[in-house]
């Protein structure tokens, strides 16, 4: 239960703290890897040596991502009718599918919950319950996707020396997101999504571009020329929300301590690299741990671990098999 | 002998300390931005909204932009695609349905308000929640009655709330009142707009254009109204005292804007004011 705690206030801006408490087999392995020095790295050799090459998650991520992103315009376009709407709310096969986020600004700001409005949100909470919270992020949100794009010039112009990555205190992403939930209840109006560039790309991809597109721009200059992911990492409250959504799921980043070299690979590509303070040496406080709730289940960490130490799991599946 | 080391002359500049302020202010700055972009939303507000007409059960401006989550919904149901979404120069009103009823009209293709059904959070509503009040002359007085469906068991339109009401703006370039007829399509051959007429397909919307109409009195805005008793050519008397024929404009009209669609003269004689209710100035 400490370690959900833990990961919930890691996400809601706390640094991660090293462990009070190891489990017996985590001590056996820290100590291992401190003592058997010259045969973690013959492991090492090995592993790198039979290293699966390519980015197969990020692949997969990708595909799935573009597609229901076009599942979504073809629906309406070829009038197929399989996912109408857009990203804020829509209709799958006529079941409804409204964004956690969206809803609960329209629920502050209308201060009226009607029924379908109840049935699309809880349908949308079970379904991130069930395959992880932000795996909304990744998976789904085309903002990410050009996110990752603006990531990949801004590590190209960092390398040049021509930019550098200003961060900020995490915790502004918390301050924020409940500073729109009260202006959404105290102005009656749906704040927040004036500026959302999931709602605002899903739109565009769908409706046709608008003026709305030139925000979108300003975030990903912002994120190319000031700040890495800025907007993922400290503004966008819709991450939050699918957070907390995700905090118990069952869908997980494993990080098995035994396979890991901590060489850092993996936080070097994250999104989120606090949820991977755990793979520094001596900071698994188990053998076996999570990323935690604001992991956003991309899979980068995955595809570049060189030693298989993270994985993707569903928590529990293991064990039934 | 003194032992003690010589104080520095400069005090030394804590790098982490400085980074961390720097990061601080960044941090701060960040908040106030993302926080103030937004609010900007309010500024066409102080304008003054440009007065949208919305679809079809609509609720009041202010309540239906809070309660509207900008899906488009109902933009992918409107069999006449008379439904568009704003963009971000409207403020808060950014991905809300508005309709411009001069390029293409609602004309209840669909029977049933579609729209309503497919808003997934009550901004497009049948039944208006008992916390929300009516505006007067807002209500319609009866069930208005849809002239396709008239002979079907059932021949209401579900909208208990007008979204607007047809006005004759321009009455002296108005056709009809200068005893002109009107000849061709109603608003030439180029114009996209599409509409049903019930003797041609009672299913299927057609392009205006492909409708010409031959009138010896201009009478289009009435022989299109798809709502019964809504309007009418009536012999009224002119400011001159002079008695002429023109459209008038009745209580069951429910603002779907067909008139303002159809009219032939440019600009449109008889337009719809978005949200005007009924004995209203």
């Amino acid at each position: 239960m400490s370690r959900y705690f833990e990961s919930l206030m890691v996400m809601l801006g706390r640094e991660p703290s090293k462990p009070q408490q190891f489990t017996q087999a985590a001590d056996t392995i820290h100590a291992l890897k401190r003592v058997e020095k010259v045969d973690w790295v013959a492991h090492k050799e090995h592993a790198r040596a039979h290293r699966a090459q390519g980015k197969p998650w990020r692949n997969r991520r990708w595909a799935f991502l573009i597609g229901i992103n076009l599942l979504f315009v073809v629906s309406f376009w070829l009038d197929i009718q399989i996912l109408e709407g857009a990203l804020t709310a829509s209709r799958l096969l006529g079941f409804h599918l409204i964004d956690v986020n969206s809803a609960l600004q329209v629920m502050l700001a209308h201060k009226h919950i009607i029924v379908n409005l109840l049935i699309g949100t809880g349908t949308v909470v079970a379904l991130w319950f069930l395959f992880g919270g932000r795996t909304f992020c990744s998976w789904v949100c085309p903002y990410h996707l050009v996110a990752e794009w603006a990531e990949k010039l801004h590590l190209y112009l960092a390398d040049k020396k021509i930019v550098s990555d200003h961060t900020f205190n995490r915790g502004v992403r918390t301050v924020l997101w409940l500073v729109f939930a009260v202006l959404a209840w105290v102005t009656g109006y749906t704040v927040f999504e004036t500026l959302s560039p999931t709602g605002i790309l899903s739109r565009a991809l769908i409706y046709g571009p608008g003026l709305a597109l030139g925000w979108v721009a300003l975030l990903l200059a912002f994120e190319i020329f000031y700040s890495r992911r800025g907007w993922c990492r400290y503004v966008c409250p819709i991450g939050l929300t699918y957070g907390f959504v995700g905090v118990f799921s069952p869908v997980r980043i494993k990080y098995e301590l035994s396979n890991c070299f901590h060489e850092g690979d993996c936080r070097k590509v994250c999104e989120v690299p606090h949820v991977l303070e755990i793979v520094k040496k001596g900071r698994a406080s188990d053998a076996i741990m999570d990323t935690g709730a604001d992991c956003t289940r991309c899979g980068a960490c995955v595809d570049v671990c060189p030693s298989g130490a993270l994985k993707f799991d569903i928590k529990g599946l293991s064990k039934l098999l | 002998m003194s032992t003690e080391k010589p104080k520095p002359t400069h005090p030394l500049v804590n790098k982490r300390k400085l980074e961390d302020r720097r990061r601080f202010l960044r941090t701060l700055a960040l908040a106030g931005t993302a926080i103030g972009i937004p609010l900007l939303g309010l500024t066409p507000m102080a304008r003054g909204w440009e007065t949208r007409m919305r679809p079809p059960g609509a609720l009041d401006e202010k309540d239906f932009l809070s309660s509207c989550i900008k899906c488009g919904q109902c933009v992918q149901v409107c069999p006449v695609q008379a439904i568009k979404l704003d963009d971000i120069a409207q403020g808060f009103g950014i991905g809300v349905p508005y309709i411009d009823s001069r390029s293409q009209a609602c004309d209840f293709s669909c029977d049933a308000v579609q729209c309503i059904l497919a808003c997934p959070t009550g901004a497009l509503t049948y039944h208006k929640p008992a916390f929300l009040a009516v505006r007067p002359g807002a209500k319609m007085a009866q069930p208005p009655v849809l002239l396709a469906k008239e002979k079907d068991p059932e021949p209401t339109l579900n909208l208990a709330e007008r979204t607007g009401l047809a006005v004759l703006a321009r009455p002296d370039s108005c056709l009809a009142r200068q005893g002109k007829g009107f000849k061709g399509a109603a608003r030439g051959a180029e114009f996209k707009g599409t509409m049903r007429f019930i003797e041609v397909n009672r299913w299927k919307p057609i392009p205006l254009r492909d409708h010409p109409f031959d009138v010896e009195v201009c009478d289009l805005c009435v022989r299109t109204c798809p709502i019964k008793g809504a309007i009418s050519l009536d012999s009224v008397a002119d400011k001159d005292g002079k008695m002429v024929k023109s459209p008038v404009v009745h209580e069951p009209c429910v603002g779907c804007g067909v008139c303002e669609m159809v009219c032939p003269t440019e600009p449109a004689s008889i337009v719809v004011e978005a949200r005007k209710t009924w004995g209203a100035a």
